[in-house]
Protein backbone atom coordinates (compact mmCIF):
# COMPACT_ATOMS: atom_id res chain seq x y z
CA UNK A 1 0.00 0.00 0.00
CA UNK A 2 1.33 3.54 -0.71
CA UNK A 3 2.44 5.48 2.27
CA UNK A 4 0.35 8.51 1.07
CA UNK A 5 -2.86 6.34 0.93
CA UNK A 6 -2.28 4.62 3.99
CA UNK A 7 -1.47 7.76 5.99
CA UNK A 8 -4.58 9.03 4.90
CA UNK A 9 -6.64 6.10 6.21
CA UNK A 10 -5.29 6.50 9.75
CA UNK A 11 -8.10 8.55 11.10
CA UNK A 12 -10.76 5.26 9.57
CA UNK A 13 -8.51 2.32 10.32
CA UNK A 14 -7.46 3.51 13.84
CA UNK A 15 -10.52 4.71 15.41
CA UNK A 16 -13.25 3.84 13.43
CA UNK A 17 -14.39 6.86 11.56
CA UNK A 18 -17.09 7.02 9.35
CA UNK A 19 -19.71 9.62 8.03
CA UNK A 20 -22.82 10.38 8.62
CA UNK A 21 -25.35 11.75 5.93
CA UNK A 22 -27.16 14.95 7.50
CA UNK A 23 -30.08 14.95 5.24
CA UNK A 24 -31.08 11.56 6.13
CA UNK A 25 -29.10 10.55 8.88
CA UNK A 26 -27.14 7.13 7.35
CA UNK A 27 -24.13 5.93 8.63
CA UNK A 28 -21.42 5.14 6.05
CA UNK A 29 -18.27 3.17 6.72
CA UNK A 30 -15.37 3.50 5.01
CA UNK A 31 -16.58 6.81 5.00
CA UNK A 32 -18.56 8.52 1.98
CA UNK A 33 -18.12 11.82 0.49
CA UNK A 34 -21.88 11.76 -0.90
CA UNK A 35 -24.99 9.70 0.25
CA UNK A 36 -26.19 7.30 -2.39
CA UNK A 37 -29.39 7.94 -1.35
CA UNK A 38 -29.40 11.34 -1.19
CA UNK A 39 -27.41 12.16 -3.82
CA UNK A 40 -27.09 15.76 -4.58
CA UNK A 41 -28.72 16.66 -1.02
CA UNK A 42 -25.99 15.09 0.69
CA UNK A 43 -23.50 16.82 -1.10
CA UNK A 44 -21.19 18.83 1.13
CA UNK A 45 -23.77 17.87 3.93
CA UNK A 46 -21.66 14.62 5.19
CA UNK A 47 -20.28 14.49 8.64
CA UNK A 48 -17.54 12.57 10.59
CA UNK A 49 -19.14 9.95 12.69
CA UNK A 50 -16.79 7.95 14.80
CA UNK A 51 -18.27 4.26 15.22
CA UNK A 52 -18.34 3.34 19.15
CA UNK A 53 -16.62 -0.07 18.19
CA UNK A 54 -19.10 -2.64 18.98
CA UNK A 55 -21.41 -4.89 16.94
CA UNK A 56 -22.36 -8.39 16.29
CA UNK A 57 -21.12 -10.86 14.16
CA UNK A 58 -23.36 -12.13 11.35
CA UNK A 59 -21.08 -14.61 9.82
CA UNK A 60 -18.28 -15.76 9.64
CA UNK A 61 -15.87 -18.42 8.34
CA UNK A 62 -12.37 -19.80 9.20
CA UNK A 63 -9.24 -19.41 6.98
CA UNK A 64 -6.74 -22.35 6.46
CA UNK A 65 -5.12 -20.85 3.57
CA UNK A 66 -4.44 -17.91 3.85
CA UNK A 67 -2.98 -14.69 1.60
CA UNK A 68 0.82 -15.25 2.46
CA UNK A 69 0.62 -11.87 4.98
CA UNK A 70 -1.50 -13.78 7.06
CA UNK A 71 0.47 -17.37 7.02
CA UNK A 72 1.52 -16.38 10.41
CA UNK A 73 -2.07 -16.36 11.60
CA UNK A 74 -3.21 -19.61 10.00
CA UNK A 75 -5.60 -20.62 11.10
CA UNK A 76 -7.87 -17.21 11.41
CA UNK A 77 -11.47 -16.36 11.93
CA UNK A 78 -12.71 -13.82 9.31
CA UNK A 79 -16.49 -12.22 9.99
CA UNK A 80 -18.96 -10.27 8.77
CA UNK A 81 -19.66 -7.72 12.05
CA UNK A 82 -22.91 -5.90 12.16
CA UNK A 83 -21.83 -2.91 13.99
CA UNK A 84 -24.53 -0.71 16.66
CA UNK A 85 -24.52 2.12 14.11
CA UNK A 86 -25.64 -0.56 11.34
CA UNK A 87 -22.79 -0.65 8.80
CA UNK A 88 -21.32 -4.28 8.21
CA UNK A 89 -17.72 -4.20 8.51
CA UNK A 90 -15.47 -7.40 7.56
CA UNK A 91 -12.43 -8.08 9.91
CA UNK A 92 -10.53 -10.96 11.58
CA UNK A 93 -11.52 -12.66 15.30
CA UNK A 94 -9.11 -12.65 17.98
CA UNK A 95 -8.98 -14.30 21.39
CA UNK A 96 -11.40 -16.67 20.44
CA UNK A 97 -11.93 -20.28 19.22
CA UNK A 98 -13.45 -20.96 16.26
CA UNK A 99 -15.91 -23.34 17.94
CA UNK A 100 -16.79 -20.75 20.69
CA UNK A 101 -17.97 -18.18 17.60
CA UNK A 102 -21.45 -17.98 16.98
CA UNK A 103 -23.92 -15.78 14.99
CA UNK A 104 -25.19 -12.69 17.33
CA UNK A 105 -22.49 -13.01 19.15
CA UNK A 106 -21.23 -9.68 20.79
CA UNK A 107 -18.01 -7.96 19.56
CA UNK A 108 -15.41 -5.05 19.84
CA UNK A 109 -12.65 -3.62 17.89
CA UNK A 110 -9.49 -3.75 19.16
CA UNK A 111 -6.43 -2.61 17.80
CA UNK A 112 -4.00 -5.06 15.95
CA UNK A 113 -1.65 -5.60 13.50
CA UNK A 114 -2.60 -5.63 9.97
CA UNK A 115 0.29 -6.36 8.09
CA UNK A 116 3.30 -4.85 6.94
CA UNK A 117 5.10 -2.91 3.97
CA UNK A 118 8.22 -5.38 4.74
CA UNK A 119 10.20 -6.16 7.30
CA UNK A 120 11.86 -2.66 6.66
CA UNK A 121 8.72 -1.27 6.06
CA UNK A 122 5.38 0.28 7.58
CA UNK A 123 3.69 -1.50 10.01
CA UNK A 124 0.03 -1.05 9.24
CA UNK A 125 -2.33 -1.07 12.71
CA UNK A 126 -5.81 -1.46 12.44
CA UNK A 127 -8.81 -2.68 13.81
CA UNK A 128 -9.70 -6.59 14.67
CA UNK A 129 -12.82 -7.73 16.99
CA UNK A 130 -12.63 -10.02 20.00
CA UNK A 131 -15.63 -11.25 21.85
CA UNK A 132 -17.29 -8.83 24.77
CA UNK A 133 -19.84 -9.79 27.28
CA UNK A 134 -23.59 -8.09 26.53
CA UNK B 1 11.28 13.56 45.70
CA UNK B 2 7.70 14.54 46.83
CA UNK B 3 5.86 17.09 44.64
CA UNK B 4 4.69 20.14 45.89
CA UNK B 5 1.07 19.62 45.01
CA UNK B 6 -0.73 16.54 45.43
CA UNK B 7 -0.89 13.77 42.16
CA UNK B 8 -1.84 10.51 41.40
CA UNK B 9 -3.64 7.63 39.41
CA UNK B 10 -7.05 8.70 38.00
CA UNK B 11 -7.44 5.35 36.01
CA UNK B 12 -5.33 2.42 35.71
CA UNK B 13 -5.43 -1.06 32.79
CA UNK B 14 -3.35 -3.79 31.49
CA UNK B 15 -3.29 -6.37 28.57
CA UNK B 16 -1.63 -9.70 28.76
CA UNK B 17 -2.01 -11.70 25.30
CA UNK B 18 -3.55 -14.62 25.59
CA UNK B 19 -1.41 -17.80 24.62
CA UNK B 20 0.84 -18.83 27.12
CA UNK B 21 3.84 -22.00 27.07
CA UNK B 22 5.24 -23.93 29.78
CA UNK B 23 9.26 -24.39 30.57
CA UNK B 24 8.48 -28.00 30.05
CA UNK B 25 7.86 -27.65 26.34
CA UNK B 26 10.21 -25.03 26.04
CA UNK B 27 12.86 -27.39 27.32
CA UNK B 28 11.60 -30.46 25.41
CA UNK B 29 12.83 -28.89 22.30
CA UNK B 30 16.52 -27.87 23.93
CA UNK B 31 16.85 -31.72 25.68
CA UNK B 32 16.52 -29.91 28.73
CA UNK B 33 14.89 -29.90 31.72
CA UNK B 34 12.51 -27.22 31.68
CA UNK B 35 10.45 -28.37 34.61
CA UNK B 36 12.63 -27.81 37.08
CA UNK B 37 14.04 -25.02 35.25
CA UNK B 38 10.53 -23.28 35.45
CA UNK B 39 10.29 -24.22 39.38
CA UNK B 40 13.98 -22.64 40.19
CA UNK B 41 12.69 -20.00 38.32
CA UNK B 42 9.06 -20.47 40.00
CA UNK B 43 7.51 -19.59 36.53
CA UNK B 44 4.95 -21.92 35.98
CA UNK B 45 3.78 -20.36 32.32
CA UNK B 46 4.83 -17.37 30.27
CA UNK B 47 2.59 -15.23 27.69
CA UNK B 48 3.27 -15.22 24.22
CA UNK B 49 2.13 -12.67 22.40
CA UNK B 50 -0.13 -13.53 19.12
CA UNK B 51 2.16 -12.61 15.75
CA UNK B 52 -0.38 -9.26 15.37
CA UNK B 53 0.32 -7.97 19.09
CA UNK B 54 3.10 -5.98 19.91
CA UNK B 55 3.72 -2.85 21.98
CA UNK B 56 1.08 -0.62 20.00
CA UNK B 57 -1.57 -3.36 20.47
CA UNK B 58 -0.98 -3.68 24.04
CA UNK B 59 -0.39 -0.04 24.81
CA UNK B 60 -3.20 1.00 23.03
CA UNK B 61 -5.99 -1.41 24.78
CA UNK B 62 -4.33 -0.54 28.58
CA UNK B 63 -4.78 3.15 27.91
CA UNK B 64 -7.93 2.79 25.87
CA UNK B 65 -9.52 0.95 29.33
CA UNK B 66 -7.43 2.99 31.35
CA UNK B 67 -9.80 6.35 29.99
CA UNK B 68 -12.51 4.38 30.11
CA UNK B 69 -12.46 3.81 34.14
CA UNK B 70 -11.00 7.42 34.67
CA UNK B 71 -13.57 9.07 32.93
CA UNK B 72 -11.30 11.24 30.91
CA UNK B 73 -12.15 12.20 27.35
CA UNK B 74 -8.91 11.95 24.48
CA UNK B 75 -9.09 15.41 23.92
CA UNK B 76 -8.10 15.75 27.79
CA UNK B 77 -4.52 14.02 27.36
CA UNK B 78 -1.85 16.25 27.17
CA UNK B 79 0.91 13.98 27.39
CA UNK B 80 2.01 10.15 26.62
CA UNK B 81 4.75 8.55 27.35
CA UNK B 82 5.22 5.00 26.22
CA UNK B 83 8.29 2.53 28.39
CA UNK B 84 9.60 -0.08 26.77
CA UNK B 85 12.50 -1.93 25.36
CA UNK B 86 9.94 -3.30 22.38
CA UNK B 87 9.27 -0.83 20.42
CA UNK B 88 8.36 -1.83 17.51
CA UNK B 89 9.96 0.64 15.28
CA UNK B 90 13.79 1.38 16.27
CA UNK B 91 12.87 5.11 14.94
CA UNK B 92 9.48 6.07 14.46
CA UNK B 93 7.51 6.57 18.51
CA UNK B 94 5.33 3.90 19.38
CA UNK B 95 3.58 6.93 21.29
CA UNK B 96 2.17 8.80 18.71
CA UNK B 97 0.66 5.77 16.87
CA UNK B 98 -0.88 5.36 20.76
CA UNK B 99 -2.05 8.84 20.67
CA UNK B 100 -3.33 8.44 16.95
CA UNK B 101 -5.37 5.74 17.79
CA UNK B 102 -6.76 6.96 21.07
CA UNK B 103 -8.07 10.47 19.15
CA UNK B 104 -5.71 12.46 21.57
CA UNK B 105 -3.71 13.85 18.87
CA UNK B 106 -2.52 16.45 17.47
CA UNK B 107 -2.79 18.90 20.68
CA UNK B 108 -0.36 16.42 23.48
CA UNK B 109 3.27 15.60 24.03
CA UNK B 110 4.37 12.48 23.04
CA UNK B 111 7.70 10.40 23.78
CA UNK B 112 9.24 7.17 23.90
CA UNK B 113 11.00 5.76 26.96
CA UNK B 114 13.89 3.03 27.33
CA UNK B 115 15.61 2.10 30.33
CA UNK B 116 15.45 -1.57 30.65
CA UNK B 117 12.56 -2.80 32.77
CA UNK B 118 12.32 0.14 34.04
CA UNK B 119 11.07 2.29 31.48
CA UNK B 120 7.03 2.25 32.44
CA UNK B 121 7.87 3.72 36.32
CA UNK B 122 10.39 6.93 34.11
CA UNK B 123 7.20 7.58 32.24
CA UNK B 124 5.63 7.61 35.84
CA UNK B 125 7.60 10.04 37.01
CA UNK B 126 7.55 12.27 33.97
CA UNK B 127 3.79 12.43 34.21
CA UNK B 128 4.02 13.37 37.69
CA UNK B 129 6.16 16.26 37.68
CA UNK B 130 4.11 17.66 34.80
CA UNK B 131 1.02 17.34 36.48
CA UNK B 132 2.43 18.54 39.49
CA UNK B 133 3.85 21.53 38.05
CA UNK B 134 0.72 22.59 36.48
CA UNK B 135 2.13 21.79 32.96
CA UNK B 136 -1.02 19.24 32.51
CA UNK B 137 -4.06 18.11 34.10
CA UNK B 138 -3.90 14.30 32.65
CA UNK B 139 -1.00 12.43 30.93
CA UNK B 140 -0.44 8.78 30.22
CA UNK B 141 2.30 6.78 31.44
CA UNK B 142 2.32 2.95 29.79
CA UNK B 143 4.90 0.28 30.53
CA UNK B 144 5.03 -2.70 28.27
CA UNK B 145 6.86 -5.26 26.01
CA UNK B 146 7.07 -8.21 24.30
CA UNK B 147 10.40 -9.44 24.81
CA UNK B 148 12.16 -12.51 23.40
CA UNK B 149 15.01 -14.27 24.63
CA UNK B 150 17.48 -16.08 22.01
CA UNK B 151 16.23 -19.47 21.04
CA UNK B 152 18.18 -21.83 23.58
CA UNK B 153 18.88 -19.01 26.12
CA UNK B 154 17.52 -19.30 30.13
CA UNK B 155 15.82 -16.18 29.06
CA UNK B 156 13.60 -17.93 26.73
CA UNK B 157 12.30 -19.72 29.83
CA UNK B 158 10.95 -16.39 31.22
CA UNK B 159 11.01 -13.20 27.96
CA UNK B 160 7.07 -12.64 28.06
CA UNK B 161 4.50 -9.88 27.17
CA UNK B 162 2.09 -7.52 28.54
CA UNK B 163 2.08 -3.93 29.97
CA UNK B 164 -0.06 -1.65 31.77
CA UNK B 165 -1.48 1.80 31.16
CA UNK B 166 -1.94 4.91 34.05
CA UNK B 167 -3.84 7.55 33.96
CA UNK B 168 -1.85 10.67 35.94
CA UNK B 169 -3.79 13.56 37.29
CA UNK B 170 -4.41 15.71 40.18
CA UNK B 171 -7.97 15.40 40.74
CA UNK B 172 -10.85 12.53 41.32
CA UNK B 173 -7.59 10.11 42.26
CA UNK B 174 -8.17 6.35 42.52
CA UNK B 175 -4.59 6.48 44.78
CA UNK B 176 -2.20 9.05 45.47
CA UNK B 177 1.27 9.09 44.91
CA UNK B 178 2.70 10.39 48.38
CA UNK B 179 6.83 9.86 47.10
CA UNK B 180 9.01 8.61 44.78
CA UNK B 181 12.58 8.24 44.60
CA UNK B 182 15.44 6.76 42.42
CA UNK B 183 18.55 4.80 42.34
CA UNK B 184 21.09 4.97 39.25
CA UNK B 185 24.06 3.26 38.20
CA UNK B 186 26.12 2.30 35.61
CA UNK B 187 26.14 -1.49 35.99
CA UNK B 188 26.39 -3.91 32.62
CA UNK B 189 24.08 -6.73 34.05
CA UNK B 190 21.92 -6.77 30.28
CA UNK B 191 21.93 -5.36 27.06
CA UNK B 192 21.63 -4.97 23.23
CA UNK B 193 23.35 -3.70 20.98
CA UNK B 194 21.53 -1.64 17.84
CA UNK B 195 20.37 -3.84 15.31
CA UNK B 196 20.72 -7.49 17.58
CA UNK B 197 17.42 -8.80 17.74
CA UNK B 198 18.11 -10.96 20.88
CA UNK B 199 19.76 -9.14 24.38
CA UNK B 200 22.54 -10.32 26.15
CA UNK B 201 23.27 -10.61 29.78
CA UNK B 202 25.76 -11.10 32.47
CA UNK B 203 24.66 -14.08 34.12
CA UNK B 204 25.05 -14.49 37.84
CA UNK B 205 26.03 -10.85 37.42
CA UNK B 206 22.08 -10.04 37.06
CA UNK B 207 21.35 -11.12 40.53
CA UNK B 208 23.22 -10.02 43.17
CA UNK B 209 25.05 -6.23 41.99
CA UNK B 210 22.07 -5.38 39.95
CA UNK B 211 18.60 -6.43 40.44
CA UNK B 212 19.45 -6.94 44.42
CA UNK B 213 21.70 -4.13 45.22
CA UNK B 214 18.72 -1.89 43.19
CA UNK B 215 16.04 -2.99 44.36
CA UNK B 216 16.86 -3.13 48.11
CA UNK B 217 18.81 0.65 48.07
CA UNK B 218 15.87 2.22 46.32
CA UNK B 219 13.30 0.36 48.20
CA UNK B 220 15.54 1.20 51.43
CA UNK B 221 15.79 4.56 50.53
CA UNK B 222 12.24 5.69 50.23
CA UNK B 223 11.84 3.94 53.47
CA UNK B 224 14.36 6.38 55.26
CA UNK B 225 12.78 9.59 53.51
CA UNK B 226 8.90 8.30 54.61
CA UNK B 227 10.43 7.28 57.92
CA UNK B 228 8.06 4.53 57.29
CA UNK B 229 8.55 0.49 57.77
CA UNK B 230 7.80 -2.29 55.53
CA UNK B 231 5.20 -3.14 57.92
CA UNK B 232 3.60 0.00 57.27
CA UNK B 233 2.45 -1.02 54.35
CA UNK B 234 -0.82 -3.13 53.00
CA UNK B 235 0.75 -4.37 49.99
CA UNK B 236 4.26 -4.08 48.24
CA UNK B 237 5.30 -4.59 44.51
CA UNK B 238 8.67 -5.10 43.10
CA UNK B 239 10.16 -5.93 39.77
CA UNK B 240 10.01 -9.75 38.66
CA UNK B 241 11.78 -11.21 36.13
CA UNK B 242 11.59 -14.57 38.07
CA UNK B 243 9.52 -15.63 40.97
CA UNK B 244 12.34 -16.21 43.29
CA UNK B 245 13.92 -12.88 43.16
CA UNK B 246 10.93 -10.61 44.36
CA UNK B 247 10.75 -12.98 47.16
CA UNK B 248 13.59 -13.40 47.68
CA UNK B 249 14.46 -9.17 47.72
CA UNK B 250 11.04 -9.08 49.42
CA UNK B 251 12.17 -11.61 52.54
CA UNK B 252 15.34 -9.46 52.86
CA UNK B 253 14.23 -6.23 53.61
CA UNK B 254 11.21 -7.20 55.53
CA UNK B 255 8.23 -7.91 53.39
CA UNK B 256 6.16 -10.58 53.97
CA UNK B 257 5.10 -13.07 51.29
CA UNK B 258 1.11 -11.88 51.33
CA UNK B 259 2.25 -8.24 51.31
CA UNK B 260 3.62 -9.17 47.78
CA UNK B 261 1.41 -11.59 46.46
CA UNK B 262 -1.35 -10.18 44.61
CA UNK B 263 0.87 -7.78 42.42
CA UNK B 264 3.10 -11.02 42.17
CA UNK B 265 2.52 -11.85 38.44
CA UNK B 266 5.65 -13.71 37.23
CA UNK B 267 4.61 -17.51 37.86
CA UNK B 268 1.34 -17.20 35.76
CA UNK B 269 2.69 -14.90 32.77
CA UNK B 270 6.35 -14.75 32.70
CA UNK B 271 8.30 -11.98 33.11
CA UNK B 272 7.13 -8.88 31.14
CA UNK B 273 9.92 -6.39 31.19
CA UNK B 274 8.65 -2.91 31.47
CA UNK B 275 5.22 -4.05 31.98
CA UNK B 276 5.82 -6.01 35.22
CA UNK B 277 5.81 -3.46 37.64
CA UNK B 278 2.89 -1.54 35.95
CA UNK B 279 0.63 -4.86 36.03
CA UNK B 280 1.70 -5.95 39.34
CA UNK B 281 0.76 -2.41 40.51
CA UNK B 282 -2.61 -2.78 38.69
CA UNK B 283 -3.35 -6.28 39.63
CA UNK B 284 -2.64 -4.99 43.48
CA UNK B 285 -5.05 -2.45 43.15
CA UNK B 286 -7.76 -4.53 41.97
CA UNK B 287 -7.56 -5.76 45.65
CA UNK B 288 -6.80 -2.84 47.28
CA UNK B 289 -9.52 -1.03 49.89
CA UNK B 290 -9.50 3.27 50.39
CA UNK B 291 -7.00 3.85 53.01
CA UNK B 292 -4.49 0.84 52.00
CA UNK B 293 -1.21 1.78 51.45
CA UNK B 294 1.47 0.01 48.86
CA UNK B 295 4.85 0.44 48.16
CA UNK B 296 6.44 -0.38 44.97
CA UNK B 297 10.02 -0.45 43.36
CA UNK B 298 11.07 -1.38 40.18
CA UNK B 299 14.10 -2.38 38.50
CA UNK B 300 15.80 -1.57 35.04
CA UNK B 301 19.08 -3.42 34.15
CA UNK B 302 21.75 -0.96 33.43
CA UNK B 303 20.96 0.36 35.79
CA UNK B 304 18.45 1.75 38.23
CA UNK B 305 15.04 1.48 40.64
CA UNK B 306 11.92 3.65 41.02
CA UNK B 307 10.32 3.08 44.18
CA UNK B 308 6.86 4.77 44.95
CA UNK B 309 5.00 5.53 48.44
CA UNK B 310 0.92 5.16 47.17
CA UNK B 311 -2.34 5.79 48.83
CA UNK B 312 -5.30 4.14 47.74
CA UNK B 313 -7.87 6.59 48.11
CA UNK B 314 -11.96 6.35 48.70
CA UNK B 315 -12.46 6.28 44.95
CA UNK B 316 -11.13 2.80 44.19
CA UNK B 317 -14.45 1.22 45.44
CA UNK B 318 -16.49 2.94 42.64
CA UNK B 319 -13.90 1.95 39.53
CA UNK B 320 -15.15 0.16 36.48
CA UNK B 321 -15.20 -3.58 36.56
CA UNK B 322 -18.06 -4.16 34.21
CA UNK B 323 -16.74 -2.90 31.35
CA UNK B 324 -12.61 -2.80 31.86
CA UNK B 325 -11.04 -6.73 32.67
CA UNK B 326 -9.19 -7.09 36.15
CA UNK B 327 -5.53 -8.13 35.85
CA UNK B 328 -6.59 -12.15 37.24
CA UNK B 329 -9.62 -12.20 34.42
CA UNK B 330 -7.33 -11.17 31.55
CA UNK B 331 -4.84 -13.56 32.99
CA UNK B 332 -7.20 -16.29 33.93
CA UNK B 333 -8.21 -16.07 30.05
CA UNK B 334 -5.44 -18.23 28.48
CA UNK B 335 -4.72 -21.24 25.98
CA UNK B 336 -2.00 -22.86 25.76
CA UNK B 337 0.59 -23.60 22.98
CA UNK B 338 2.85 -25.67 21.94
CA UNK B 339 6.88 -25.13 20.54
CA UNK B 340 6.14 -25.21 17.33
CA UNK B 341 3.31 -22.64 17.38
CA UNK B 342 5.06 -20.47 19.65
CA UNK B 343 8.72 -20.54 17.03
CA UNK B 344 6.03 -19.76 14.58
CA UNK B 345 4.35 -16.96 16.33
CA UNK B 346 8.00 -15.73 17.62
CA UNK B 347 9.18 -16.26 13.96
CA UNK B 348 12.13 -17.80 14.85
CA UNK B 349 12.11 -20.64 12.21
CA UNK B 350 14.07 -18.39 9.71
CA UNK B 351 16.12 -16.92 12.60
CA UNK B 352 17.26 -20.41 13.48
CA UNK B 353 18.19 -21.95 10.17
CA UNK B 354 17.41 -25.39 11.03
ZN1 LIG C 1 -28.52 10.54 2.97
Amino acid sequence: MPIPRFWREIEQRYKGIGSRCKNCGEIYFPPRKVCPECRRESFQNMEEYELEGTGEVVTYTEIHEPHQEFEMLSPYILAIVEMDEGVRLTGHLVNVDYDEVESGMRVEASMRKLGEESPKGLIYYGYKFWPIDD
Amino acid sequence: MKTKEEVGIKGYAGYVPRYRITPKEIGDVWGKDGESMGKGLRIESKSVPSPDEDVVTISTQSAKWAMQRADVDSQDIEAIYVGSESHPYAVKPTATIVAASLAASPDLTAADYEFACKAGTAAFQTCMGMVASGMIDNGIAIGADTSQGAPGDALEYSAAAGGAAYIIGSDDLLAKFRHTCSYTTDTPDFWRREGEKYPQHGGRFTGKPAYFKHVTNCTNKLLDETGREPEDYDYAVFHQPNGKFPMKAAKRMGFSKEQIEPGLLVPKIGNTYSGAVPLGLAATLDHAEPGDEILVTSYGSGAGSDSFDIEVTENIVKIDDENVPRIEEIIADNEFISYSVYAKYREKISEGGA
